[in-house]
């Protein structure tokens, strides 16, 4: 066991410049396709809650597909069977792009993870108190600057909860990512056990390393809902 | 000279037809009461006077200009433009039954974020403002970073008038402004009410508080059934009611002349 660590310590926690470790890939998917994923949600869900039927029902679709079917699968789609595709290698960018698993591995988590966060923030843009947008129309808000200024303000304080959720169970779902070849911490963890036939301390590394970021994500979300849902209490 | 004017009102709900082709004018500095049983349209008259309902039928004139309105979608009239909206909201500004804060601003947010976003006031402005009309609706400067649930209703609503001054209205809605109060809150909004009106400010006020109207309006408009039935100077009105549907509303209320 000590040999284990003594080898791939440096693998599981930082790398050098040549060799990214399994904890900051595990960070890096994370970070990346949930930034991505909330910001592509964004006018999605606006989309989704006030637009009109022709938008709106294209997007129901999006999140319907993406919610209904399993991670894995389009993982696997994405990485495996997108790049079999002949037009697809035969056209530079798109070859270059699908080629590369980790570029894959980001698109598919994204493209999931956005699917999820447009359907909770929809919920939350669409349970902005009629009242308070009645309010705000009748001092002259409109438009692009009503949704700005009053209900997505008011819609992501409600959503912030359950958004931290999304991240929680995106980070762990990031574990898929070693399937395409992409060194995370799981796929470090494999290497290990590959190696020293020692499942116990290969994968109980890996599952602290997940449960220390769990951890720091929850205080991160924690420390923002204190900033953010100030407003709640009555005292 | 009218301040505001309103012209044979119609809309419908369906097939219910709401309001029958209403009409109102007020002149400058006048104050309007409007009374009628649940279901008189008289909400939905005034909200059809900022276009927060669409009426499907009639004309809206502020200082004797015409919103210019449009027919739109399943026959309702909108505003031909944005601009024109904004601008009739901007001059026209209403205070609503359940308050209708923003929840995650506190109150002097809530109060400068129209001024400022809307009529482009600049912020320190619109705050020196805020924190005048805080004072004038009888609301101490600590309440300014409060969150409104923090508050009662009456403060609530008193932030809420606050909010609607500091627009710098011409012209105020109040939408039964104490109906959603506990009984011992309603005296200290009707008392900042009545302070506004002796300002001379032109104010429509649906209420069924009959006896603040008495005292407050210079006219006295009820409404029944979508339509204007009875209105005059609210002693003539509220003494000497002609119709029979007026007699008896105000004999189903309770209220009592004060000696």
């Amino acid at each position: 066991m000590i040999d284990l660590i003594k080898q791939y310590w440096q693998s599981y926690l930082w790398g050098s410049p040549t060799h990214v470790s399994g904890l900051a890939m595990t960070l890096w998917l994370t970070v990346s396709c949930c930034t991505m994923g909330f910001a592509l949600a964004l006018p999605l869900s606006v989309a989704r809650a006030a637009g009109p039927s022709w938008i709106r029902w294209p997007i129901w679709l999006f999140t319907f597909v993406f919610r209904g079917t399993p991670l894995y699968i389009q993982l696997l789609i994405v990485y495996s069977a997108i790049y079999g595709l002949e037009f697809v290698r035969n056209t530079p960018g798109f070859g270059a792009f699908f080629k590369d698993a980790l570029n894959c591995t980001i698109l598919a988590f994204t493209v999931n993870t956005c699917a999820y966060t447009t359907e909770l923030l929809t919920g939350a843009v669409k349970a902005t108190p009629r009242g308070e947008v009645e309010a705000a129309r009748s001092l002259g808000l409109s438009g692009i600057s009503l949704y700005l200024r009053i209900v997505l303000p008011s819609a992501l304080r409600r959503a912030l909860p359950a958004y931290s959720n999304e991240v929680i169970l995106m980070l762990h779902a990031t574990s898929l990512a070693f399937t395409a070849t992409v060194p995370d911490i799981l796929k470090v963890a494999r290497d290990a056990n590959a190696e020293y036939y020692l499942p116990f301390p290969a994968f109980g590394i890996a599952a602290l390393l997940y449960a220390c970021l769990s951890v720091t994500f929850i205080s991160l979300f924690r420390k923002a809902e204190q900033k953010w849902l100030k407003h709640l209490s009555t005292t | 000279m009218n301040k505001l004017a309103v012209e044979n009102i119609h809309k419908s709900y369906g097939t219910t037809e709401v309001l029958k082709g209403v009409s109102l004018a007020a002149r400058v500095g006048e104050v309007i009461s409007i009374l009628g049983s649940s279901g008189s349209g008289k909400s939905t008259f005034l909200r059809c006077i900022n276009l927060l309902e669409q009426p499907n039928q009639g004309a809206i004139w502020l200082d004797d200009q015409e919103i210019k309105l449009r027919l739109g979608k399943q026959g309702m009239l909108r505003a031909e433009n944005q601009r024109a909206l904004q601008q009739l909201r901007t001059k026209v500004s209403m205070v609503f039954q359940s308050f209708n804060l923003w929840s995650h601003l506190t109150v002097l947010q809530n109060i400068i974020e129209a001024p400022v976003h809307v009529k482009k006031v600049s912020k320190p402005e619109a705050i020196t403002k805020a924190r005048a009309n805080l004072a004038k609706v009888g609301l101490s400067s600590d309440v300014e970073k409060k969150y409104p649930a923090q508050l009662s209703g009456g403060q609530q609503q008193r932030v809420a008038i606050a909010r609607a001054l500091t627009m710098d209205p011409e012209v105020m809605l109040f939408d039964e402004p104490t109906s959603a109060l506990d009984p011992e809150l309603v005296g200290e909004v009707l008392k900042v009410i009545q302070a506004l009106a002796t300002e001379g400010r032109t104010m429509i006020i649906v209420t069924h508080e009959i006896n603040f109207a008495r005292h407050v309006s210079n006219r006295v408009v009820f409404l029944s059934e979508g339509k204007i039935e009875e209105e005059g100077p609210p002693d003539q009105v509220l003494e000497r009611p002609k119709s029979e549907r007026l007699v008896q509303f105000l004999s189903g209320t309770r209220w009592h002349r004060e000696t």
